[in-house]
């Protein structure tokens, strides 16, 4: 199932994600956003924001890209095809404007066994090119155990 | 400065309500937008193969609509300081008519000192609640 010992394990910060205009708009339409300081820059900067302001769950995005290193460690032990996502938090800082060049670094926070089945905690810190916080997202996966 | 006074608000009070319809174009333009290509998300036979009862919604488009209730509330994606979620039930997306998801919010906690109140989300789809403990933390 899920290697316990990973608790506590951080993995490699995340190349660079530059975040652009359009994927916040791409985003926005996704979940049904109409907010114009999502979707119009002159907007955006009228409510005092350099570009256009990302939706509150876009951080999904970059904490993605860490997620894809644990799922392919060996060491780790995690059956993507069985994984549930049970919770989700984001902890902004700030929030994700376009221009934003983030890294993400992943640590397993926690590793749960419950019955057959596995919680598995993951909280990501997403920074921006000058090293400063942006935001923390938190993550749990079940992993269900087999039959 | 928004268009809120916090002395205003009171505890209990319902700040938005809509019904959003997800359908499976919903579903895969969330799929691109996000990059989760589970097929879950967009294949019967895939999702039946592994014991569902069809396509569901992914969980993350779910916790990112219903928070569009208090965006339009407060105004400003950027004043969601905190918002987190459980996933309690998966929604079933039909290839014809979808899935309505009711998203109620309401104030559930006022921080005068730190200008910012807690709303609390309800989604319910098919009157299952499908997100449990929603709740977003809003500058005003």
């Amino acid at each position: 199932m899920v290697n316990a010992s990973v608790e506590g394990k951080t993995y490699a910060e995340t190349d660079p994600y530059l975040v652009g205009r359009e994927k916040i708009r791409e985003f926005a339409h996704a979940v049904k956003s109409t907010s114009p300081i999502n979707l119009d820059v002159l907007a955006a900067q009228a409510a005092g924001y350099l570009d256009l302001v990302a939706p509150p769950t876009f951080a999904v995005v970059i904490q993605e890209r860490s997620l894809t290193s644990v799922l392919a460690d060996k060491e780790a032990d995690i059956d993507f095809s069985r994984v549930v996502h049970g919770d989700q938090r984001f902890i902004h800082t700030r929030p994700i404007v376009a221009g934003d060049e983030l890294t993400s670094q992943l640590t397993v926070a926690s590793v749960k066994s419950l019955g057959a089945h596995a919680m598995v905690t993951f909280e990501t810190k997403i920074h921006d090119a000058d090293k400063q916080l942006v935001c923390t997202a938190i993550s749990t996966l079940v992993v269900r155990g087999a039959e | 400065m928004t268009h809120i006074n916090i002395a205003s608000l009171e505890v209990g009070q319902e700040v938005g309500n809509v019904e959003i319809l997800l359908t499976r174009d919903s579903l895969v333009r969330y799929a691109g937008a996000s990059g989760d290509f589970n097929p879950i998300h967009y294949r019967d036979d895939f999702a039946k193969s592994v014991g569902l009862d069809g396509v569901l919604a992914h969980g993350m488009l779910t916790m990112g609509a219903a928070v569009q209730v208090v965006v339009d509330w407060i105004g400003d994606p950027g004043r969601i300081i905190d918002y987190g979620v459980r996933f309690t039930k998966p929604v079933f997306v039909d290839a014809n008519d979808g899935a309505v998801l009711k998203v109620t919010a309401k104030v559930a906690e006022i921080d005068l000192e730190n200008s910012t109140v807690r709303i609390d989300i309800a989604a319910v789809a098919a009157d299952l609640a499908v997100l449990g403990k929603a709740q977003a933390r809003v500058r005003i």
